[in-house]
C-alpha cells in the first residue's frame, strides 16, 4: 500500500512547475525577433528586482508586452481546458469526454458571439460589458452540456457511444451557427471564424477580462478540487459512490457548473481549442495514476505546458506568418485521440 | 460542512433507550414501495408492507424468484430509496434520512460492480471504503491504512493488495469488494447476490467468511440470494418474497416448508433436515 501523501503531491507539482518554467523561458526566446538567452535572463532578473528602467526598450516591448501576456493567456487557457476535460471525463464516466469533443466549446463560442452581438445594444458600463462575453460563453457551455447529457441517455443510462455521437453532432451544428453569425454579421470574416472554431491566442484580451479569467480559473478549479475524493468514487459508479458516502447530486452540480465555467472562460478569450482537455488528463493518468487529488493539479500544469508549447510552435513554424493554435493541437491531438479510442473501445 | 451541524438533530434515535427491544439493530417496519413510469399511472411494481427485525451478529437471507422485490427491499434498507410507507430503522435512526456521510459510516453495500473506467489496485479500492470518514481533501491516515489492511486480512486477501482489480479472478474480486465494505466499519452489511458469478468453492468460502465476520464483529448482515441451500445453511432468518409480497420470515427450519417453496419457485422439490438441524432443499426433475 502506498497511498497518496501531501509531500508526494507537492513533489509531482514542483516537477511540472519546473518544466512549465523552462517552457515559458523557451517560448519567450522563440519568435520572429531573435532574443538571446543571456539578454532574456538579464531582463527577467531586472524585472524581478524591479529595475525596469534598465531594460532595453525593444526587448521590453516584444517580451513583456507581446510574448509574455500571450504565454500567460496560454497557461490559463490550457489549464482551464485540461481541468474541464478531466472533470467532464469523471462526471460523464466517459474517458473520451472533453469540452471540444462534446461540443461544449462550440456552445461556449456561440454564447460568446451572441453576447458580442447584443453588447452594443445594451448601454452598459465598460467593466460590465467586458463581463458579458465570458457570461455568454459560460451559459452557452452549460446549456450545451445539459443538452448533450440528455441526448446521450439511453433508457435512463448514459451510453458512451450515444453521448459521443450527441457531442459530435452538437459540435457540428453549433459550428454551422458560428459560421452563420460570422457570415451575416461581418460579411465572411474568415479570421473571426478561424478564431471561434479553431482557437487562437494571438488576440490579447482586455486587462479586466484577463483578470476575470485568472480569478475564475482559481475559483472553478478550486471548487472542483474540493470534490476530488468524491470524483474518485464517482468513477467507480454512482450507486457505489452513494453507498460509500458521497452526496452524488451535490458533487455533480458543483463539477458541472465549475467545468462549464472553465470552458466558458477559456473559449471567451481564445475560441474553441480542441484536444487539450481530452489528451492531457489521459497522459497525466498514465504517468501519475487516476486519483483525482493528483490528476486535477497535474492536468492543470500539463494543460498549461502543452498549450504554451503548441502556441509557440503555432507562431514560429511558418514564421513570420502564424497558424491558429487549435490547428497545432489538432495535428498532434487527433491521431493520439484515435489511438486511445481504438485501445479503449476495442 | 453543514451536514455535520445537522447530524445532531437528524440523528436522534426514534426508539426509546428503555425499549425492551433495544438489542434490535435493524428494524424494518411496515415498509412498502411502488415503482411507476409516471405518477398518474398505476404502479408497475409494488412492494407490499414488510416487517422484520434483526439483531447484531445475525444473518438474514432474502429469497425469492426474479422480480419478487428482493433488491428493492435491499435499497430501502440501505436508505437509497424512500419508502412509500413505513420506515427502516438502524439502531433507531431512519436510514433514508441519514446524511450521506453518516450512512457511509454505518451501512455498507456489496453489489454487482460497474466496470472500472480506469484501472486501480486492490489496496486503492479498499481504501475507498474509508471515504466517509475523511474530510474534504484529506489524505489517508495511518489509521485508514491499518483498517484497510485489516479488512483485507479478514477476508483472506492480504496477498491481493498490490494486484490490479481487472487482473484478478471473480472470487478474488468479490473478496476485495467485501474488504472495502468492511473498511467502512459498518453496523449493517448488505449484499446483493454476492455469489452470482462465483464457483461453488468460492460461494461456500464467502458464506463461511460472512458467518465468521457476523460472529466476530457483530455485523448485522442482510443478503439477497437465489441459493436456497446456502441460505438454509448459513442464515439465522430467511424472508421469502413472491411478486412484491413477503410471504414468511423466520428461521430456515420453520420457513423452509415444501408446499411454500414449491409454490413460490414453481418447481417440485423436497425439503429434509440435515444432521446439523439445517434444512436441505433438493430440486426434483419437473417430469
Amino acid at each position: 500500500m502506498r497511498p497518496l501523501t501531501l509531500s508526494r503531491l507537492l513533489a509531482y507539482c514542483s516537477v511540472l512547475a519546473a518544466i512549465l518554467f523552462v517552457v515559458v523561458v523557451i517560448a519567450l526566446k522563440m519568435g520572429a525577433v531573435p532574443v538571446s538567452l543571456y539578454g532574456l535572463g538579464r531582463d527577467l532578473l531586472r524585472v524581478l528586482f524591479r529595475q525596469t528602467s534598465q531594460l532595453s526598450s525593444e526587448y521590453q516591448l516584444i517580451i513583456f508586452d507581446i510574448r509574455l501576456p500571450r504565454i500567460l493567456l496560454g497557461i490559463f487557457v490550457g489549464a482551464s481546458l485540461s481541468v474541464a476535460g478531466a472533470s467532464f471525463q469523471a462526471l460523464l464516466r466517459n474517458p473520451l469526454a472533453d469540452p471540444y469533443v462534446l461540443g461544449v466549446s462550440s456552445g461556449a463560442a456561440v454564447g460568446a458571439i451572441v453576447a458580442l452581438i447584443i453588447e452594443p445594444h445594451l448601454a452598459l458600463a465598460p467593466a460590465v460589458a467586458a463581463l458579458l462575453t465570458p457570461i455568454g460563453a459560460f451559459l452557452g457551455a452549460a446549456l450545451t452540456v445539459t443538452a448533450v447529457y440528455f441526448l446521450g441517455l439511453r433508457q435512463g443510462q448514459i451510453d458512451s457511444g450515444t453521448l459521443l455521437l450527441a457531442g459530435i453532432i452538437s459540435a457540428s451544428f453549433l459550428s454551422a451557427i458560428i459560421m452563420f453569425f460570422m457570415s451575416t454579421l461581418t460579411g465572411g470574416n474568415y479570421r473571426g471564424m478561424a478564431f471561434w472554431m479553431m482557437g487562437d491566442l494571438s488576440t490579447p484580451p482586455q486587462r479586466v477580462v484577463s483578470l476575470i479569467l485568472r480569478f475564475g480559473f482559481f475559483l472553478a478549479a478550486g471548487a472542483i478540487y474540493t470534490t476530488a475524493g468524491d470524483l474518485n468514487l464517482l468513477l467507480a459508479g454512482e450507486k457505489e459512490a452513494m453507498h460509500l458516502g458521497v452526496d452524488v447530486r451535490r458533487v455533480r452540480l458543483v463539477v458541472y457548473l465549475a467545468a462549464s465555467l472553465l470552458t466558458g472562460l477559456a473559449v471567451s478569450v481564445s475560441g474553441a481549442i480542441g484536444y487539450v482537455g481530452l489528451l492531457v488528463p489521459h497522459v497525466m493518468r498514465l504517468i501519475f495514476g487516476s486519483d483525482h487529488r493528483v490528476l486535477l493539479p497535474t492536468a492543470a500544469f500539463g494543460g498549461a505546458i502543452v498549450l504554451v508549447v503548441a502556441d509557440t510552435l503555432a507562431r514560429t513554424v511558418i514564421s513570420p506568418s502564424e497558424l491558429p493554435v487549435g490547428a497545432m493541437t489538432a495535428i498532434a491531438g487527433a491521431p493520439l485521440f484515435l489511438y486511445l479510442m481504438r485501445r479503449r473501445l476495442a | 460542512m453543514s451536514s455535520y451541524a445537522r447530524t445532531s438533530s437528524a440523528a436522534r434515535p426514534l426508539a426509546d433507550a428503555g425499549d425492551p427491544n433495544s438489542d434490535i439493530r435493524l428494524s424494518v417496519e411496515q415498509v412498502s414501495y411502488a415503482y411507476s413510469a409516471n405518477p398518474s399511472q398505476a404502479p408497475l411494481f409494488t412492494l407490499e408492507a414488510t416487517s422484520f427485525q434483526v439483531r447484531p451478529g445475525e444473518i438474514v437471507a432474502i429469497l425469492g424468484p426474479n422480480a419478487s422485490g428482493k433488491s428493492t427491499l435491499l435499497k430501502l434498507i440501505a436508505g437509497a430509496l424512500e419508502p412509500l410507507s413505513g420506515r427502516v430503522l438502524l439502531n433507531g435512526f431512519v436510514t433514508h434520512t441519514l446524511p450521506h456521510r453518516t450512512r457511509g459510516q454505518r451501512i455498507a453495500m456489496v453489489q454487482q460492480e460497474s466496470p472500472l473506467l480506469f484501472p486501480s489496485r486492490a489496496w486503492e479500492f479498499v481504501l475507498q471504503g474509508r471515504h466517509a470518514y475523511g474530510r474534504t481533501l484529506r489524505f489517508e491516515t495511518a489509521d485508514d491504512i491499518l483498517i484497510a489492511r485489516n479488512a483485507l486480512q479478514q477476508v483472506g486477501a492480504e496477498d491481493l493488495s498490490d494486484r490490479w482489480m481487472d487482473q484478478i479472478s471473480g472470487g478474488e474480486k468479490q473478496r476485495v469488494i467485501l474488504a472495502r465494505a468492511l473498511a467502512q466499519q459498518p453496523l449493517l452489511l448488505l449484499l446483493d447476490e454476492p455469489t452470482l458469478h462465483l464457483d461453488i468453492g468460492a460461494q461456500v468460502d464467502l458464506l463461511e467468511t460472512l458467518r465468521r465476520l457476523a460472529a466476530a464483529n457483530r455485523y448485522t448482515i442482510v443478503v439477497v440470494t437465489h441459493d436456497l441451500n446456502l441460505a438454509g445453511q448459513y442464515a439465522d432468518q430467511v424472508a421469502i418474497f413472491q411478486k412484491g409480497k413477503c410471504l414468511r420470515v423466520g428461521p430456515p427450519s420453520t420457513v423452509f416448508q415444501r408446499e411454500l417453496l414449491e409454490q413460490v419457485f414453481q418447481t417440485p422439490l423436497t425439503v429434509e433436515l440435515g444432521s446439523s438441524g439445517r434444512p436441505r432443499v433438493t430440486v426434483l426433475s419437473a417430469k
